[in-house]
């Protein structure tokens, strides 16, 4: 086992729940509530080193019981170590996790995919939109286990909705608000840009990168 | 001049004042006369049907003059859910998925898949496999980088290399087809092992291909590297720092041009690659002109370890000796009765991989490329998550594009080397 956890166990007590080694690959479950705090510190201890962001994912298993996870895949470069961390997010309550796209640029788009197909939602992400399905996109979660395969909608319903579709909504809120074309948009994602539900696209000067 | 304001052009149509001079009369707006360019950013759309996107990539560009203020990019055009069907297939049914994904380097995909099957099931394979799967390896890095090249070339202005590149990718492509039988759908591999020995004759044709092939390498390198457009064109253009490259989660190529000496094959070595005597080249500037040289000598350095593999090449079993993941041969299943047993169970209820994950990466022509299973104990995953490399350089593209010219946003998206159908999957 990667003797990282140990030093987490060390660091953050009972927020870290357990720790298994599978494939030779060390996991381990933390708090899902401390997921930024316990990677900042995975990222900026020295001793750690974890700089590289591998990977983002979800997993939701057949079984109904077990929550969704949430994975990252971390490596150090320079030592050469991986550590697989999981946060299990039970499905009885909001699927949540803090964002940890001000650690890591990489998590931009990832955690983006991921809300598009498990439907999570990441705290403070700066863009968090769909990635992959349009904006407009109505059957829900395509990785969720309780999405069939072929889709929600039948075949006809949608060739229904592809014919009927408004191609104002292929742009994004955000680019339409570049834009200033708010006016022949659908009502309801007219009151959503005006109320600023969705996050912004940064201002270009403002960029910064961690 | 105030604040700029952005807006979209309007349709104008032609016409002409009272003096009869032609001017563009908007439509749909009253008043005459040429909207006042220089007060306002212009909203671009480039793609999805672009050619210089390098697939259905849509880029929608913010620019203000000639200069991008602002790039933000749409995906999903390609997506087909490979990672929802892998759900419903055995292990051996997702490698046609692999395909598809990455398909300029389709070999190398299917070399990643069986190997995270492999890990997972606890699979051993034999050293014959194991060279030709370095050699399968190399070659697709080689047809990737090669398309890389030549589309590069033509993005930036240069014809000839594409012309050059391509008929070297030909003969490559003819190797690939003479060993699986497909110029795309390769399948080449399967859990324990491969789907079919090289034929006759490959070894001789891959060993003429390595000596006729760096030759024509050596022109495209006369033709650019020197070339005083090119440079102009490609350096200081699109720079990732190395901690900005990290940062981002670049890999690959884009990762070493900007100064990280990241290579799967050498820091966390697969296929035996420790074995191989081959270089790593790192880039210094992170520019596309240091992505450029970082591509054309991992081609020279891929076609060192295509000799090394050829003449090690061993004789020997090529699959697994395991009748519970590998099919017995026809004639066996047809006239033993424990084979066709073997047989049946393999087709009709697949192979049991263990409860538990595993993520493994292979180094392929884009990046680190990684394959992520999660099992349940049953023949077909639970979750199967490929890590698509393209995905994470592309995504860098508004942090690289900012402030550059237009044209440069060209040569930078070119830069990065994607692959549509990976990056939506």
């Amino acid at each position: 086992m990667n003797p990282t956890v140990e030093s987490l166990r060390r660091a953050f007590g009972t927020k870290i729940e357990r720790a298994l080694v599978s494939c030779g690959q060390t996991v381990v479950y933390v708090d899902r509530v401390s997921v930024r705090e316990i990677l900042r510190w995975l990222k900026e201890t020295p001793e750690e080193d974890y700089d590289f962001l591998v990977d983002v994912t979800a997993v939701e298993y057949r079984d109904p019981e077990p929550p969704l996870e949430v994975v990252y895949q971390l490596r150090s470069l320079k030592r050469g170590a991986e550590l697989r961390v999981k946060a299990e997010l039970p499905k009885d309550r909001a699927l949540e996790v803090d964002s940890v796209v001000p650690l890591w640029r990489a998590a931009d788009w990832l955690e983006r995919e991921v809300y598009d197909m498990f439907g999570i939602t990441f705290r403070d992400h700066p863009d968090l939109r769909r990635l992959l399905m349009w904006e407009t996109y109505a059957e829900g979660y395509p990785l969720r286990k309780d999405f069939p395969l072929r889709g929600r909608f039948s075949r006809a319903e949608q060739v229904r909705q592809a014919l009927a579709a408004n191609p104002e909504a292929h742009y994004s809120l955000e680019e339409l608000s570049i834009a200033q074309r708010q006016y022949d948009l659908p009502s309801d994602m007219r009151e959503r840009l005006e109320r600023g539900e969705r996050g912004t696209v940064p201002e270009p000067g403002r960029r910064d990168d961690g | 001049m105030g604040e700029k304001r952005t807006v979209e052009l309007d349709l104008a149509t032609t016409g002409a004042d009272a003096a009869g001079r032609p001017v563009r009369v908007p439509l749909g707006v009253s008043g005459t006369g040429e909207p006042d360019l220089a007060a306002e950013h212009m909203l671009l759309n480039v793609g999805p049907q672009h050619p210089a996107t390098h697939g259905v990539l849509r880029l929608v560009v913010e620019l203000d003059g000639e200069v991008v203020r602002r790039v933000v990019p749409h995906i999903g055009y390609l997506h087909s859910g490979f990672e929802k069907l892998g759900e419903y297939r055995f292990y051996n049914q997702i490698i046609p998925l692999t395909d598809r994904t990455d398909y300029l380097a389709p070999m190398a995909n299917n070399v990643g898949l069986a190997m995270a099957a492999e890990q997972l099931m606890g699979i051993e394979i034999t050293e014959r496999c194991k060279v030709l799967r370095v050699v399968a390896c190399e070659i697709s890095r080689i047809i990737s980088h090669l398309v890389w090249l030549g589309t590069t070339a033509i993005d930036i202005g240069a014809f000839t290399p594409f012309l050059w590149t391509f008929q070297e990718r030909e003969k490559a492509y003819n190797l690939q087809e003479a060993w699986t039988g497909a110029r795309l759908t390769t399948s080449l591999t399967r859990v324990g092992g491969m789907m079919a020995d090289v034929p006759d004759g490959f070894v001789e044709a891959l060993r003429t291909f390595c000596r006729e092939f760096p030759p024509v390498l050596d022109e495209v390198d006369r033709l650019l590297t020197r070339n005083a457009i090119w440079i102009s064109r490609t350096q200081g253009i699109g720079p990732m720092t190395s901690e900005e490259a990290v940062n981002y989660g670049l890999s690959g190529p884009m990762l070493r041009a900007s100064g990280v000496p990241y290579d799967v094959r050498k820091d966390r070595p697969y296929l035996d690659y420790e074995t191989y005597d081959f270089d790593v080249p790192v880039g210094e500037h992170g520019d596309v002109y240091d992505r450029y040289l970082v591509r054309m000598e991992e081609m020279r350095q891929s076609v060192r370890i295509i000799e090394q593999a050829l003449d090690r090449l061993p004789d020997g079993p090529l699959n697994a000796q395991d009748p519970r993941v590998i099919l017995p041969p026809k004639s066996a299943a047809m006239n033993d009765m424990e084979s066709m047993i073997f047989h049946f169970k393999q087709v009709m209820e697949g192979v049991r991989a263990p409860v538990g994950e595993v993520y493994f990466a292979i180094e392929n022509g884009k990046g680190e490329l990684g394959y992520y299973f999660v099992s349940d104990g049953t023949a077909k995953p639970v979750r199967w998550r490929i890590r698509p490399p393209s995905l994470l350089n592309i995504a860098a593209l508004p942090k690289m594009a900012e402030g550059h010219l237009f044209a440069d946003l060209i040569a930078i998206n070119a830069s990065v080397d994607i692959v549509m159908g990976e990056i939506d999957r």
